[in-house]
């Protein structure tokens, strides 16, 4: 496998050919004094430059642990996490993590909880404050950034929460179950929106990862799935259902598309194989 | 009190012309809703002020007519009388002022520190643990009963300071910690995806984030210090009110003891009132529900 070495500190002109994400046999262990438990075992997998791909596995099988790693809030017990062939040492400017629920800052505008990343990390106010401004336009919330978190729908929120994520211009994104805290017609209908943001020529095209338990929405989204086991977590299958045609997501067409439902059947099989087992 | 009845009162009349002068159309369920809140309300007030004219009748007439020794219980027209004589003369407000000095002093020495001492134990979760079984200890002991320990070797005026400030410290530092270990796990989680070092953590997330906590504990405070002044007054000052209260007793001057006691419950009202002012503009300002 051939590995991209760039300069971290460099941010990519041609995104591309960077944000490869690389995990070899990583394994993963908490430890309490009564015990020990083994979390993920020999685990690896890559993810290509600019690709999406969707892990699913049956609850507790440590699917966030893998957005952990990648993002530097942990380290494995065994094996290395890459990034363009450079270990992971800690959270870096170059992957964007989206937590389940928006965690939207109350006391803060949609402005100001947008720079939020910006801020940490000391980027250029003003080319941050830009690029906020410009994305809340583009994807529908122009207007409201001087509104408080508590004035938006679930919605829009975790939508504010994903430009929050790109305001850093992170070239790999992790998703944790994005959608899991909406209902489902906002869940469906966000998808869509997500899909286009993420497909957004402006922002870059991004290597992706997304972390879910809902099968329909891994297969709508993802070039590729992987299927985990149960604990200790290991790459059970991997699937290419090669249902994005012509450059762009579309996850709600992909849903009603004829080859949708034989893919969730596969992937049903190996899931439930699990749970019964 | 008075006035605020007549306010109430004011506003009930009010309110239907109100309706009518904006042209508003009420269902005439909703009006007498309205209606038998405000009854409701002004019965609540006027049994306030009953009670209080009451106490206040009984307390006279039962002195007046030798019920039970005036000596013992003063009278509210020798009070009234007392107020004007000791104001006139100064030392009411001089005490009330010293009072007052030394609890906004010991509150905010309290809360500051409390509030370092927290973060703190925030900071490290080793001293977090090797002081946890302290604070129990010195939350679960009596204060008061350092008083002398105080006197001795803070002297007679700082050992106001120091009763107070201890009776509010460890309260503060319990709840604030608490506040700050509240905060949601994956708020923090978040600063740290984006690479947020601890002081980032606790400036942007955990302090705005803790923020009513925080502000009860402000509440708690106010009259945890005061308690802690007057304690301190009593065992060795020589001004304030609790000074007054306690020489008004040594000399049998029950008037004096009274006045001072009135004075000390006016002075926690305007406090509480205040902080609850300031309070309500804190959440309006940093969104807190």
């Amino acid at each position: 496998m051939t590995v991209l070495v760039t300069g971290s500190t460099v941010r990519p002109e041609t995104p591309l050919d960077t944000g490869r994400v690389e995990l070899r046999d990583v394994g993963l262990s908490y430890f309490s004094p009564k015990q020990e438990t083994e979390a993920l075992r020999n685990v690896s997998f890559s993810v290509a430059p600019g690709e999406f791909i969707a892990i699913v596995g049956p609850s507790g099988c440590g699917k966030s642990t893998f957005l952990s790693l990648i993002a530097g809030l942990i380290k494995p017990t065994s094996g290395s996490v890459t990034i363009d062939g450079a270990p992971v040492r800690g959270p870096s400017r170059r992957v964007g993590y989206m937590l389940q629920r928006d965690h939207l800052f109350e006391w803060r505008t949609v402005l100001s909880n947008l720079r939020l990343g910006a801020e940490v990390q000391g980027l250029d106010k003003a080319a941050a404050t830009d690029r906020a401004l410009s994305m809340l336009a583009r994807y529908g919330l122009g207007g409201f950034e001087n509104h408080y978190p508590n004035e938006l729908s679930g919605g829009m929120r975790q939508r504010v929460a994903l430009i929050r994520t790109l305001v850093t211009q992170p070239d790999i994104l992790l998703l944790d179950e994005p959608f899991s805290a909406l209902d489902f017609q906002t869940r469906l209908a966000l998808a869509d929106e997500m899909a286009e943001i993420l497909d957004d020529q402006e922002t870059g095209k991004k290597t992706i990862v997304l972390v879910t338990h809902d099968i329909s929405e891994a297969i709508s989204m993802a070039d590729r799935v992987l299927v985990l086991s149960g604990r200790p977590g290991q790459v059970k299958s991997e699937h290419s259902f090669g249902l994005h045609t012509g450059g762009r997501r579309r996850p709600f067409e992909v849903r009603s598309s004829p080859e949708f439902n034989d893919c969730f059947k596969v992937l049903w099989k190996e899931l439930d194989v699990h749970i019964d087992g | 009190m008075s006035t605020s009845t007549v306010d109430h009162l004011a506003g009930g009349t009010a309110t239907p012309l109100d309706a009518a002068s904006t042209g508003n159309v009420r269902s005439r369920g909703y009006r007498d809703y309205l209606r038998n809140r405000r009854r409701t309300r002004a019965g609540v007030i006027a049994a306030q002020v009953l009670v209080l004219a009451a106490v206040l009748a009984f307390w006279q007439v039962g002195a007046d007519v030798r019920l039970w020794d005036p000596l013992l219980t003063s009278t509210p027209t020798t009070i009234w009388s007392t107020f004007w004589k000791l104001s006139a003369q100064g030392s009411l407000w001089t005490n009330t002022a010293v009072t007052l000095e030394e609890t906004l002093v010991s509150f905010a020495v309290a809360m500051v520190a409390g509030v370092v001492i927290a973060t703190a134990i925030w900071w490290s979760p080793f001293l977090s643990r090797v002081l946890d079984p302290y604070l129990v200890m010195g939350n679960a002991m009596p204060k008061t009963a350092l008083g002398p320990i105080f006197f001795i070797w803070l002297g007679s005026q700082l050992s106001v300071y120091g009763m107070a400030i201890s009776i509010s410290l460890i309260v503060t530092i319990l709840t604030v910690t608490t506040g700050f270990v509240g905060v949601d796990p994956d708020k923090v989680k978040l600063m740290r995806t984006f690479g947020a070092n601890r002081r980032q953590i606790l400036v942007k997330a955990v302090l705005p984030g803790s923020l009513p906590t925080l502000l009860s504990a402000v509440r708690v405070n106010i009259g945890l210090t005061l308690v802690g002044v007057i304690v301190g007054e009593f065992l060795s000052s020589k001004a304030g009110l609790g000074y007054m209260i306690l020489y008004g007793g040594q000399i049998f001057d029950l008037s004096q003891v009274m006045t001072a006691i009135v004075m000390l419950v006016v002075m926690s009202a305007v406090l509480y009132a205040v902080l609850v002012g300031v309070e309500s503009l804190v959440r309006r300002r940093w969104r807190v529900a």
